[in-house]
């Protein structure tokens, strides 16, 4: 059995922001503990002991049990630490656009505890040994738990299956084919069939490669005004719709990593329905973005999947109030302004996300789209679950992974204050409601609000 | 059909051996005993009969195989036939001959024998129907090998004193294998309890439904199995495609003596051969007081007199 990777990390080398409460006893009191795998929702406190949760409940509202740091959160909301299970770092290989050190600072910086990091970095990790890198790594530098998506084929080049059953046992807690999808269907039946045995879950980017050809942007009229090649949302649903098939046919675990329109809910919907263990994820961008975002060839909104149409973007966001979607990533995926700077169809894809996908996510609710407890799940107990990490929910005897947040307080996000090595928001300049006032892993303090950010 | 006139009703009432599917437990019993007495007659020295005396036999490998070639060479030669051997290299195949063709002509020269081995599942038993001797299927594609299934069952049937009632655990490449479908078959037929073991990659579509318990993980698959048979992995197979790489394989399926530790303590060890020593069986395993393995190759050549001369029985006196 594979040692809990969230765990692992929780080792001497975590570099506390600010003063550390991780030995003895600290307690939160005057809080509202927001906790969506029990549905908890109260005024009340929590007890951290020795990195774990020890009690919490409305009988700690006021009472602090002695010997006890007393943290006062003014009816601030407790909730258990986000877990981000998309997020794209550059090490090893890229590490000018971002480290693992500096991506958990910009993931503390956002209420996030765990970090799922994807393959997709130079070399692939498709490799044990790089498996146990990227721990050791993340053990020596990292402020949050790292876990690690290890590549589901060799080199992501879709073609032969990498060794899933050693890789889990290093501690891969899933697999993936990173930012591309496995063209070729037999290689894709077989990993799923391999993958099986293993009891290990295959988390798959759904885009049918020949289909999006040099596609840069959604398909549809802005696409075409702006002169740009689309990316149809078909490339998706057929990817999607072929992976369902395999995965009845093998009855394998599988998660589609972000999915973006309609079409593709309903192939989930029917999936789930039919008993198959399918799951799927949406980034928050896609959630909180649309393609009219991209405004004048604006380079931060080119992210993959595309940014969809704003009809597209509301039925995900019901889709999340209905709970259809499982898991919500920030897709966190660092560029240097090298490859941002450039006519839109030549920069690179992504935009960076960990710090602000609390805040944004908090837009919906504030909206009233969704209801904070349907906005958390899928960033904590969800994850939690489906890649089998012992956090997520804040109960007796769990770690304590917590953010402490305020969901009214307004900001306006300032891309040179961000953590992360790479600044390519997309929200920069965004008025944003909801800070996150302390992140704590382990019992520990990675981050704390200074009420005035440093420059 | 009785023929109560005759002296002698064929105790082995088959014409080809095509499958392991066509035998009832009484002919493999019947088929066993004769092959026993061989193997102890070989063993003794007493290795030339002339059974075959006067007959001619074809081995038309269209698939190079040397251990079964050889094994069937050996047999025919020793019950005194005249033994033609033509391997794909020089047939007409290369020529662009189809394979009916190829039966026609063969059939033209009156063999009394052919022994066939061909890469097309089917393809044996469709060149059965076109010639007039008796045919018998060295294995054909990913169908069957009845040969081997019967020397595995002899190599057991003496080890162990039977058959029926034994744990018998297949490893590997089920997905590919005549000897792992020869061998459910005919250990079934027998009364034991066969098992397959594999990753899901190389189990066939059904597996469960061949009459045999499915397992994917060896520790468990193994555990309290009186006999386990390992099944060659091919190197094409390895690469990724259907497991990704010999280390991972030999892992979680190759046998070693951690694995083996699960069997029962006399378990027997069994490879059809050839070995990718540390792909799917360790060297110390495969070099184990209990590996029968070069027993296997002796009973090769006993279970093979034997069908020869069981179907000799049956041929028109000459």
């Amino acid at each position: 059995m594979p040692a809990n990777p969230a765990k692992s990390s929780s080792k001497p080398g975590r570099a506390a922001s600010s003063a550390a409460t991780g030995s003895g006893r600290t307690v939160f009191i005057n809080a509202r503990l927001v906790d969506p795998a029990s549905g908890r929702d109260e005024l009340g406190g929590l007890l951290v002991e020795d990195g774990r949760i020890a009690d919490l409940g409305s009988h700690l509202r006021r009472n602090a049990p002695d010997g006890a740091e007393v943290v006062d959160c003014r009816g601030c909301i407790l909730a258990p630490g986000l877990i981000d299970a998309q997020v794209f770092v550059g090490e090893p290989g890229g590490e000018h656009r971002e480290t693992l050190k500096t991506a958990s600072h910009a993931a503390a910086a956002g209420g996030v505890t765990t970090m799922v990091v994807m393959p997709d970095t130079n070399p692939v990790i498709d490799q044990v040994a790089l498996v146990d890198f990227i721990q050791r790594r993340a053990r020596d530098n990292a402020i949050v738990h790292v876990a690690t998506m290890a590549a589901m084929t060799r080199r992501l080049a879709g073609e032969e299956m990498t060794e899933i059953g050693l890789l889990k046992r290093a501690g891969a807690i899933a697999f993936s084919n990173g930012k591309s999808s496995v063209a070729n269907t037999r290689v894709m039946r077989n990993v799923l069939n391999y993958a099986k045995d293993f009891g290990a879950l295959i988390v798959h980017h759904t885009e049918d490669p020949y289909l999006s050809g040099s596609g840069v942007m959604n398909s549809g009229e802005w696409a075409t005004r702006l002169g740009l090649t689309g990316v149809s949302k078909v490339a998706e649903a057929i990817v999607l719709e072929r992976d369902v098939r395999l995965v009845e046919m093998t009855r394998s675990r599988y998660h589609a990593a972000t999915l973006t329109c309609p079409e593709s809910l309903d192939i989930v919907r029917s999936a789930k329905r039919r008993g198959l263990a399918v799951t799927c994820g949406v980034s928050i961008n896609h959630l909180t973005l649309d393609e009219k975002d991209i405004g004048a060839y604006r380079t931060f909104f080119k992210v993959r999947p595309p940014l969809r149409s704003d009809e597209d973007r509301r039925a995900m966001v019901e889709a999340v109030a209905a709970g259809d979607i499982d898991v919500i990533v920030s897709s966190h995926d660092p560029q240097d302004t090298d490859v941002k700077r450039r006519p839109f169809a030549e920069a690179a894809d992504g935009a960076v996300g960990l710090e602000t996908l609390l805040a944004a996510g908090l837009r919906l609710v504030h909206s009233g789209e969704v209801t904070l407890m349907q906005l958390l799940r899928p960033m904590t107990i969800n994850p939690a679950r489906l890649l089998g990490l012992d956090t997520g929910e804040l109960a007796k005897g769990k770690p304590a992974d917590l953010v402490l947040f305020d969901p009214d307080e307004p900001w306006v996000v300032n891309k040179d204050l961000l953590r992360s090595r790479s600044k390519n928001t997309p929200f920069d300049d965004a008025k944003l409601q909801g800070r996150v006032l302390r992140t704590v892993v382990d019992g520990s303090i990675v981050y704390e609000y200074a009420g005035i950010e440093r420059t | 059909m009785k023929a109560p006139a005759k002296k002698s009703t064929p105790r082995f009432a088959h014409r080809h051996l095509l499958s392991a599917e066509q035998l009832t437990a009484p002919d493999i019993e019947y088929l066993l005993d004769i092959a026993d007495k061989i193997a102890d007659a070989n063993r003794a020295g007493r290795r030339k009969s002339d059974a075959l005396a006067g007959r001619s036999l074809i081995n038309l490998f269209f698939e190079s195989s040397t251990r079964t070639q050889a094994s069937f060479e050996m047999a025919a030669k020793r019950l005194g036939a005249d033994v033609l051997n033509m391997s794909v290299a020089t047939s007409s195949v290369n020529k662009g001959e189809t394979l009916i063709d190829t039966a026609v002509t063969l059939n033209a020269m009156q063999p009394d024998i052919i022994v066939v081995r061909h890469h097309s599942a089917g393809a044996v038993a469709l060149l059965s129907q076109k010639v007039d001797c008796s045919v018998v299927n060295a294995g054909d594609g990913a169908h069957q090998h009845p040969t081997q299934a019967l020397l595995d069952a002899l190599t057991i049937r003496r080890a162990k004193g039977r058959v029926g009632g034994l744990t018998v655990a297949i490893c590997g490449d089920i997905l590919h294998s005549r000897v792992a479908r020869s061998n459910i078959t005919l250990l079934n037929t027998l009364g034991a309890n066969v098992r397959i073991i594999a990753p899901s990659t190389l189990l066939p579509a059904a597996a469960d439904r061949l009459g045999a318990e499915v397992f994917t993980d060896m520790w468990e698959g193994i555990s309290g199995a009186d006999v386990v048979m390992m099944l060659r992995l091919q190197n094409e197979r390895m690469e990724g495609s259907f497991v990704p790489t010999t280390r991972e394989y030999f892992h979680f399926f190759g046998l070693d003596q951690e694995k083996l530790a699960r069997a029962k303590p006399d378990a027997l060890i069994m490879h059809p051969g050839p070995m990718n020593r540390g792909v799917e069986i360790a060297s110390t395993v495969a070099d184990h007081s209990r590996s029968v393995i070069r027993e296997q190759v002796e009973m090769g050549v006993a279970v093979r007199m034997a069908v020869l001369e069981a179907l000799a029985g049956n041929l028109p006196t000459t």
